[in-house]
């Protein structure tokens, strides 16, 4: 794997283990990946192949137990808000308005008020929820709560997304429309994208590149490449036979892992 | 964009003008059933009450008539003309600064030890277990000690009131901050919020409504135990109220004491309850 100027990303042999009671267990192989700027990256594979484990070290919430993982060639060592986590069940803050979510990230680092409303306004412009600024996420759709968590990592300068099976939880009409807004999102915004999700369908719909990952130790075992132009057809040939190569990947592992 | 917030009760803002009138009137009628089954129950229960005192002819027991014949004069005066004529607002007054004075010092003490019990996992291992074995000790057991530490007086009320409302705040504080979904510290760190921000920002508001039940809880106990703490030897307030009529074999005098501090917890309790919605509008389950 290259690691050129151009790369944000830039994981580096780490492997994590976990200790289980007197045992330990292998969560991740040895991982070497690259991911240039500006990529939309899907993850998948089957519960338990790390590929949660592997987006939360490079979020810095765990530390890998061997490699590092490099941002622009600095080593990650902890959360930093060049990061930003979109998390399955929101995990957005109840007390705060979804105004005052949004504008979290920024108020930490003590910006002028000006700034702060301006960065906040154009956030929740962007995520369409001008009308709804005002309210408590416990009165928000799981819809409109997931395009707070968004808006909170963007608006906070966050330059690379990374999001937990973000749309798990949504119905699938919900899920489509989000999906159509995180890639306009993007496209806008340019920020690299690294996207978690059990959907193979998901994966050939959003990303430039899918990473199928495997299990018992958790490794990337392929990586494909999606060239198809975008707004995709989930219908078309093209389409249909990339998503055929990648379920044919994942299957082929949980015949394994069974045997 | 068009996805609706359908857990909102109120969240299609363009209903008509009609359905909320009718909607306020359901309301009124709603409050107006729960105000009739609520004050309903206890006129049942002084009617039994009246009832009995009649059929057995007990002299033990004075008549609902009797108690409130005393509580007028102890409100007014007039009627008897003793020591507690006309004495009902000095007694409450300094029942009042007994129960909020060790309530207050019970949450001052409370929360901010429960906030660094919960985060600090050495400080519990430190302090856990000698709360453990503390907290089974009945308050009424610390009457002796807490007489020898402080003296006949007020000052002992007040420990005793400490002493029953601390518990509850310190254990719901710190398990408020123990149920904080570990996803919010996740959030905050990587939003660039840490060290003394964090327990500003998330740690006490996260773990507020737990803090107020706590609270909430141990207001009740210190009402509770006003008649405890008011057995070390003071002359005022409510609870000496009733031992004074305990000593001086007078039962309306005690039922009319118990029935002020009844009213006196109930009425700063819906207080509490207000306050509470208010800082706690954000949060579905916690309202009342």
């Amino acid at each position: 794997m290259s690691n050129g100027h151009q790369d944000t990303l830039a994981i580096r042999g780490v492997t994590k283990r976990f200790a289980v009671g007197d045992d330990e267990v292998e969560a991740l192989a040895p991982i070497d990946l690259a991911i240039p700027k500006g990529e939309f990256v899907c993850m998948i594979g089957a519960s338990g192949c790390g590929k949660s484990t592997l987006l939360r070290i490079i979020a810095g919430f765990e530390e890998p137990t061997t490699g590092h993982v490099l941002i622009d060639g600095k080593a990650v060592t902890g959360p930093g808000s060049d990061r930003g986590m979109v998390f399955q069940d929101y995990a957005l803050f109840p007390w705060m308005t979804v105004r005052q979510n949004i504008s979290f990230g920024p108020r930490q680092r003590h910006l002028p008020r000006e700034e702060i409303d301006r960065t906040t306004d154009e956030y929740v412009r962007m995520v369409g929820l001008e009308r709804f600024a005002d309210r408590y996420p416990n009165q928000l759709s799981g819809g409109m709560k997931q395009r707070v968590a968004i808006a909170r990592v963007l608006a906070n300068n966050a330059n690379i997304l990374l999001m937990d099976e973000p749309f798990g939880a949504l119905d699938a009409l919900t899920r489509e429309q989000l999906q159509n807004e995180l890639l306009q999102i993007w496209k806008r915004t340019g920020v690299t994208t690294i996207f978690v999700t059990h959907s193979v369908e998901e994966a050939v719909l959003l990303a430039d590149r899918v990473l199928v990952m495997s299990a018992g130790p958790g490794r990337i075992d392929s990586d494909f490449r999606i060239d198809l132009a975008r707004p995709r057809d989930v219908s078309s040939p093209e389409f249909n036979t990339l998503r055929r190569d990648i379920a044919r990947r994942l299957t082929s592992h949980l015949v394994l892992a069974k045997a | 964009m068009s996805d609706h917030a359908t857990t909102l009760p109120d969240g299609a803002e363009t209903s008509l003008p009609a359905t909320a009138t009718s909607r306020r009137k359901r309301q009124r009628l709603e409050t107006l059933r729960a105000i009739v089954l609520g004050a309903g129950f206890p006129i049942l229960l002084i009617l039994v009450w009246d009832r009995a005192v009649a059929m057995t002819g007990t002299r033990l027991i004075p008549s609902p008539y009797q108690v409130a014949v005393m509580m007028y004069d102890f409100t007014f005066g007039g009627i008897y003309d003793d020591a507690f004529s006309g004495t009902i607002l000095i007694h409450i007054w300094k029942s009042m600064q007994r129960v909020y004075g060790g309530f207050l010092l019970a949450a001052l003490i409370g929360v901010p030890l429960g906030l660094l019990l919960g985060r600090i996992k050495l400080l519990r291992q430190l302090l856990d277990p000698t709360i453990s074995l503390l907290r089974p000790i009945p308050v009424t057991a610390w009457l002796p000690l807490s007489m020898i530490f402080f003296g006949l007086g007020p000052n002992a009320a007040i420990f005793l009131v400490f002493l029953g409302a601390f518990y509850p705040i310190l254990l719901n504080t710190m398990f408020g901050v123990r149920s904080i979904d570990p996803k919010l510290f996740e959030a905050a760190s990587m939003l660039g919020c840490s060290g003394a921000n964090m327990f500003r920002q998330i740690v006490l508001p996260a773990s507020l409504p737990a803090i107020v039940s706590g609270l909430r809880i141990a207001h009740g106990f210190a009402w509770i135990l006003i008649v405890v703490g008011e057995m070390t030897g003071v002359p005022t307030g409510l609870g000496s109220v009733v031992m004074d009529g305990r000593t001086l074999s007078r039962t309306d005098l005690v039922i009319t004491g118990m029935i002020v501090i009844g009213a006196c917890g109930f009425v700063t309790d819906r207080i509490i309850v207000a306050v509470s919605n208010r800082l706690l509008s954000w949060s579905a389950q916690h309202r009342e």
